[in-house]
């Protein structure tokens, strides 16, 4: 791929950043949504962030892991109890990363 | 224009907006520096990695555009990657316009262009009555914007510089990870959020042999099904026994 080639490629994916973002936003005329529509699309924020984390935490290479000496599980718990013990999401990523890192840097997980 | 600008900056929402994503722009930052360094690391040299980062600005959809870029894949290829790995935005935006359909079109498109996962989570979050209320709405998504982008944006450069020197074993990406789940839980309101974010997670794992992260459409999809479903059947008024039978 030639050096103009990429730049074409990038400038086109952030033409696709704006055009996806802002998708429904494009026409000046409002496109009716029906209420079922609405209604469910209240569900949409959290499903998508769990469709990205939970193979985050539990899958390697597109397969479930197979062994408990995996660093993300117990990063992951640690971080969980967090959260509910102090409702502060800096503090879940701080508890959840001290373990990440003891547990590969010190343990090689 | 610039007096517009300090009215925007002072607004109180301003402030609120931008302090409502502080909590996660460690776990925001952690991830913007480990896609500096893949970027760098799949032989997309300093000046493209930097163009790639300032331009394209959505992080999920420049990972996946790394193995095409570095195979020399067809642009129609990378463009089309680039829009399904986007496609959750398509989705978003039917509810970014529900708020900011008064606007004109390109204030609505330059928004769009930096309204984030992340800002989408806690935009509406903050607002979740779907109504139109520019004078605070703006103040409030501006300021989320400057500091989610700054957060992104400043690691993300100085990954793609310190490529070589950061250690990437480490799994310091797996920040990122935990900061979504933090935002995520304290999205859990009531049993049917709680039923449709499970049903979201065992459905990306259960689809997520399919190609260009369409696994997170489907899970959406889901999620959005079965909390209809409950909404329908399970009505809290109406607690009687058996009426989980569809």
């Amino acid at each position: 791929m030639s050096l103009w080639e990429a730049v074409l490629g990038i400038l086109g994916m952030g033409a696709i950043t704006v055009i996806t973002r802002s998708f429904f936003m494009i026409p000046d005329r409002e496109i009716p949504l029906p209420q079922w529509v609405r209604d469910g699309l209240r569900y949409a924020p959290l499903a998508a962030l769990a469709a990205v984390i939970v193979p985050e935490i539990v899958m390697t290479q597109g397969e479930l892991i197979h062994t408990w000496k995996d660093a993300r599980l117990y990063a992951t718990a640690v971080g969980t109890a967090y959260f509910f013990w102090r409702r502060g999401i800096l503090g879940t990523i701080v508890s959840g990363t001290a373990v990440m890192l003891a547990l590969r840097v010190g343990l090689g997980w | 224009m610039v007096e517009g600008l300090a009215a925007l900056v002072r607004h109180p929402e301003f402030k609120r907006g931008s302090r409502d994503m502080l909590g996660i722009t460690l776990g925001i930052s952690a991830w913007g520096l480990v896609t500096g360094v893949a970027m760098v690391k799949s032989g997309l040299g300093v000046g493209l990695s930097l163009l790639m980062s300032l331009v394209v600005f959505a992080g999920s959809s420049q990972l996946a555009s790394l193995p095409l870029l570095a195979s020399g894949a067809p642009l129609w290829v990378l463009w089309a990657t680039a829009f399904c790995v986007n496609l959750r935005f398509v989705i978003f935006s039917a509810q970014w316009r529900l708020y900011f359909e008064p606007l004109p079109r390109a204030q609505r498109l330059f928004i769009g262009y930096f309204a984030a996962d992340l800002n989408y989570v806690a935009f509406l979050k903050r607002f979740p009555d779907l109504k139109p209320d520019p004078a605070n709405q703006l103040p409030y998504f501006w300021g989320g914007v400057a500091t989610n982008w700054v957060a992104w944006q400043a690691p993300a450069i100085a990954g793609i510089l310190l490529a070589d020197t950061i250690p990437t074993t480490w799994g310091l990406g797996f920040a990122g990870v935990l900061a979504l789940l933090g935002l995520s839980y304290s999205l859990l309101k009531d049993r049917n959020t709680w039923v449709s974010g499970a049903v979201a997670g065992c459905a990306a794992v259960a689809a997520y042999a399919l190609p260009l992260r369409l696994n997170i459409l489907v899970a959406i999809a889901a999620a959005v099904a079965v909390g209809l479903l409950m909404e329908k059947w399970l009505r809290p008024p109406t607690p009687a026994a058996g009426g989980r039978s569809a």
